[in-house]
């Protein structure tokens, strides 16, 4: 055994080091474990400025001594390379450690361990913790805004029925696969679009539109076995005849008799909210977005030169405000731009508004992939005969939006952190709900469970998606 | 002819829908302002605006005119931009770089920051701030001191003011130190060029940054005090501090949102950066034996920041637009006081919109004007 330098901790003296540095780095480890779960302070003797930094001056020593290299251990010189580098790292990972160890205790106990659950008003509140009752007997208003409880199934049926026809794509044969992306341009965003305005909305309109959804569903139906000749007159014809057959001949006095669909209530606009609300908002500006997007990054990029112009001038100009202007301009501004009769409901300005408002920014993503695209692509396509469109169409955009995947989930991302903007018109969504809440004089004082509560959903939403994004990314990811 | 038609249909047709459309708007509009009786014009911004701002810049009160009420505003959105944008850059450089961390516990503490802040909306961040966090702290008579000197209540922060004394001439010592700095910089460099002489540039800059405004304190005749904010009884429960300078809580709960939330774009902003510098950058300016320092200042930071600071630009342009959310708390921004206050209380929403959008837009053309030329700058030349 060769003479302790305790100065330079080194490998022949690696066992006394070892347990030495360990044992001083568990008790300043548990020291702080002590002192934060059990409210014990085993070094209270001391002078509370010495007590305080005792446990990061013994951590420290402690982490000094076994920071050894090459000492042969594996699990040692794996802790030494990932926390342990050197002094500046020790202290900091210390003082992680210790921060973590730290707030620990009063978050569980704030969360779950001082929390109520139960009951249904806010006397069993008294505890310290979070009032997760409040939540709970807030719940609907949160999900579901305004809308009146008695209707709410038809807002769930809505998007499990959207959920469903959405998941489609999973489940498509081979035969179908090229289908696909129509379905999911054209039909699917048209159904949804019936679903939210004519079943959530409901209202005699509703009636119309319901044989509207099956005559277009029927005449597609038969459509795939009328031979090509004859689409173009089939689909100029037969859907308006369904339709009419439908309505005046077939349904009508029958259903009306059995009483089954007197029509849905109307349920104005209006008294939508909660998180219902950010989905709907979300996903018809993420459905609209996308193609003024698309149509304004190819202008951009367009030979014609008034086309380009007016083309920067929207984009620049969308993307040189803040939101909550365009907001306020589709609130007060737009009403006056419209002929007096005209009345256009506030939820649809909102929506036409944020479209416009993110598809300046998905306009400048894919003109990123355009741009990104060698040159070599369009010559190639162009020497192949394509013409404008279907060289963009077949060969550019495929290949251009790959490309910009990532930002494009990230703009996505954006459009739906941006939702709660729309207390400026007066919509309330998931956050509007928590702050009308918070003001109701039964439930004072309850404004951190809400946000957190909020917090949570959002974060959620934002994290998948953007794993989702991340692993869309790698699936077609195509080395270039 | 043919030929010509092909090039000029789609761009006549273009500018015919939209002219149509503007055509539309603007007749309607007419109609609709000569219905309601109102008149289209900017002659109401000289008129006396007549309601009060709580927290404002620049000397204003209800007799003022609606012009002064606008710049009020604008004033008010520059300075939480400011700040906001000077904590985000200090938080978001130091969890860039932490996030490129050897240490796991570092990398993923600041991982865990980036995803956790990026990911909450930052309206609800905001609302939390200002509703629930800061609605914990203390009344003011209940507050401790911090550092003795300042208070952080229920009502704000206050902090000691500064009382100068001569400030001007502080002021030209300043300026004075900066401009001996640039000049000594260049005349360094210069002689590094032409002699491959060294000169110790940073210390010679923080010994003038330091001893010429030293100089005038000494023999300037500049003096500074502080006045300390004192707690004061208006009523029974009722406390208030006078004195000092009180930041209210939305400037507080906005600056610290848009901090915490816009550092993580920043800080990926500028991990991007340190990661897009090569490898073999760093192993080759060793191999020519330049210390870590000046691998560091010399080869790895003017490349990297040739990525880094587009993106962050872009940030800075997105926190001072995201500051518009100050209409949520009612922190008296250009949103809340023209958008907001004046409008309802002259009903010219085409004008007051319009002006408060041209103001964004210009603010932010300009500084993307600035950055195009910035990169063209400073572009790799390429043969």
């Amino acid at each position: 055994m060769s003479k302790i330098n305790f100065l330079k901790p080194d490998k022949s003296n690696l066992y006394t080091f070892l347990y030495l540095g360990s044992f001083l780095f568990f008790i300043s480890v548990l020291d702080v474990l002590l002192n934060s779960f059990f409210d014990l302070n085993i070094t209270g003797f001391l002078p509370s400025f010495l007590s305080f930094l005792l446990p990061l001056i013994l951590g420290f020593i402690g982490l000094y001594f076994i920071r050894i290299e090459l000492s042969g251990i594996k699990q040692l010189d794996l802790l030494n390379k990932h926390i342990n580098t050197n002094n500046f790292n020790a202290i900091l990972s210390l003082l992680i450690i210790f921060i973590i160890l730290k707030s620990i205790p009063p978050i569980a106990s704030w969360f779950f361990v001082d929390a109520s659950f139960a009951g249904d008003s806010k006397d069993v509140c008294t505890g310290s913790g979070a009032c997760w009752t409040y939540i709970k007997v807030w719940m609907r208003r949160f999900m579901y805004g305004m809308y009146p409880n008695g209707e709410q199934w038809r807002i769930n049926l809505s998007f499990i029925a959207l959920a469903l026809l959405g998941s489609v794509g999973y489940f498509a044969t081979d035969k179908f696969k090229k289908y696909l992306t129509l379905y999911y341009v054209v039909i699917y965003p048209f159904i949804a679009f019936l679903f939210i305005f004519f079943f959530i909305s409901g209202g005699p309109v509703f009636f119309d539109f319901s044989y509207g959804i099956i005559a277009a569903i029927l005449s597609i139906i038969i459509g795939f076995f009328i031979p090509s000749k004859f689409k173009f007159y089939y689909f100029l014809i037969v859907p308006l005849a369904l339709y009419i057959l439908l309505k005046y001949f077939i349904f009508y006095e029958e259903l009306i008799e059995l009483g089954k669909l007197d029509g849905l209530n109307w349920v104005e606009t209006g008294a939508w909210g909660g998180l219902s609300l950010t989905f709907i908002i979300s996903f018809f500006c993420l459905i609209f977005c996308f193609p003024i997007g698309m149509a304004f990054a190819l202008g951009r990029r367009s030979g014609f030169p008034l086309i380009r112009y007016i083309s920067i001038g929207f984009i620049e100009f969308w993307r040189g405000v803040p939101l909550i202007t365009v907001l306020f301009m589709s609130a007060v501004m737009f009403p006056m731009f419209l002929p007096a009769d005209f009345f256009i409901d506030k939820l649809v300005r909102c929506i036409i508004a944020i479209s416009l408002f993110e598809a300046a920014y998905v306009a400048e993503v894919i003109r990123g992939g355009l741009q990104a695209l060698p040159r070599g692509q369009y010559e190639a396509a162009k020497s192949l005969g394509m013409g404008y469109w279907r060289m963009h169409i077949f060969v550019i955009l495929p290949q251009a939006l790959k490309l910009v995947i990532p930002g494009i989930a990230n703009t996505f991302l954006a459009l739906v952190k941006d939702t709660p903007l729309i207390f400026v018109v007066g919509l309330l969504e998931i956050v509007g709900m928590l702050n009308l809440a918070k003001t109701n004089p039964e439930w004072l004082g309850f404004a951190m469970e809400g946000y957190v509560f909020a917090a949570i959903i959002f974060w959620i939403i934002c994290y998948a998606m953007s794993k989702y994004s991340y692993n869309l990314e790698q699936k077609y990811k195509t080395d270039r | 002819m043919n030929f010509k038609l092909k090039d000029i249909g789609p761009q006549l047709m273009t500018v015919i829908a939209v002219v149509l459309v503007f055509g539309f708007f603007t007749y309607n509009a007419q109609v609709n302002m000569e219905n309601r009786g109102i008149d289209f014009g900017y002659g109401f911004l000289s008129q006396e605006s007549s309601f009060d701002v709580q927290f404002s810049l620049i000397e204003y009160d209800g007799s003022h005119s609606y012009f002064r009420a606008y710049l009020v505003g604008l004033l008010n959105t520059i300075l939480v931009s400011v700040i906001g944008i000077i904590f985000a850059t200090i938080l978001g450089v130091i969890v860039g770089i932490a996030r490129l961390s050897p240490n796991y516990l570092i990398n993923k503490f600041a991982a865990f920051y980036v995803e956790f802040f990026r990911n909450i909306p930052l309206l609800l961040q905001i609302f939390f701030w200002y509703f629930a966090a800061l609605r914990a702290l203390p009344l003011p008579q209940d507050a401790e001191p911090m550092f003795g000197i300042s208070f952080l209540t229920i009502k704000g922060l206050y902090v000691p003011a500064f009382i100068w004394q001569n400030f001007n001439i502080f002021f030209y010592s300043v300026v004075a130190a900066i401009i001996a700095i640039i000049v000594i910089r260049i005349h360094a460099k210069k002689l590094q060029e032409s002699q491959g002489k060294q000169t110790p540039v940073l210390l010679i800059s923080i010994g003038l940054i330091l001893i010429l405004p030293l100089l005038s304190f000494l023999i300037g005749g500049v003096r500074l005090s502080f006045e300390v904010p004192v707690l004061k009884q208006l009523a029974t429960t009722s406390f208030i501090y006078e004195g000092g300078v009180s930041l209210p809580p939305e400037l507080i709960a906005l600056a610290l949102s848009l901090s915490l939330y816009t550092a993580t774009f920043i800080a990926e902003c500028v991990r991007a950066g340190i990661q897009g510098v090569g490898k073999g950058q760093k192993e080759a300016a060793a191999s020519i034996g330049l210390t870590p320092n000046q691998v560091l200042k010399l080869v790895v930071m003017p490349q990297a920041l040739r990525i880094i600071i587009p993106p962050t630009t872009n940030q800075y342009l997105n926190l001072t637009k995201n500051s518009s959310l100050a209409a949520a708390i009612a922190y008296p921004d250009l949103v809340l006081v023209f958008a907001g206050t004046a409008l309802m209380q002259t009903g010219k929403a085409i004008e007051i919109v319009s002006i408060t959008m041209f103001t964004y837009l210009s603010l932010s053309i300009s500084i993307s004007i600035l950055m195009n030329w910035y990169n063209k700058k400073i572009a790799i030349t390429e043969k």
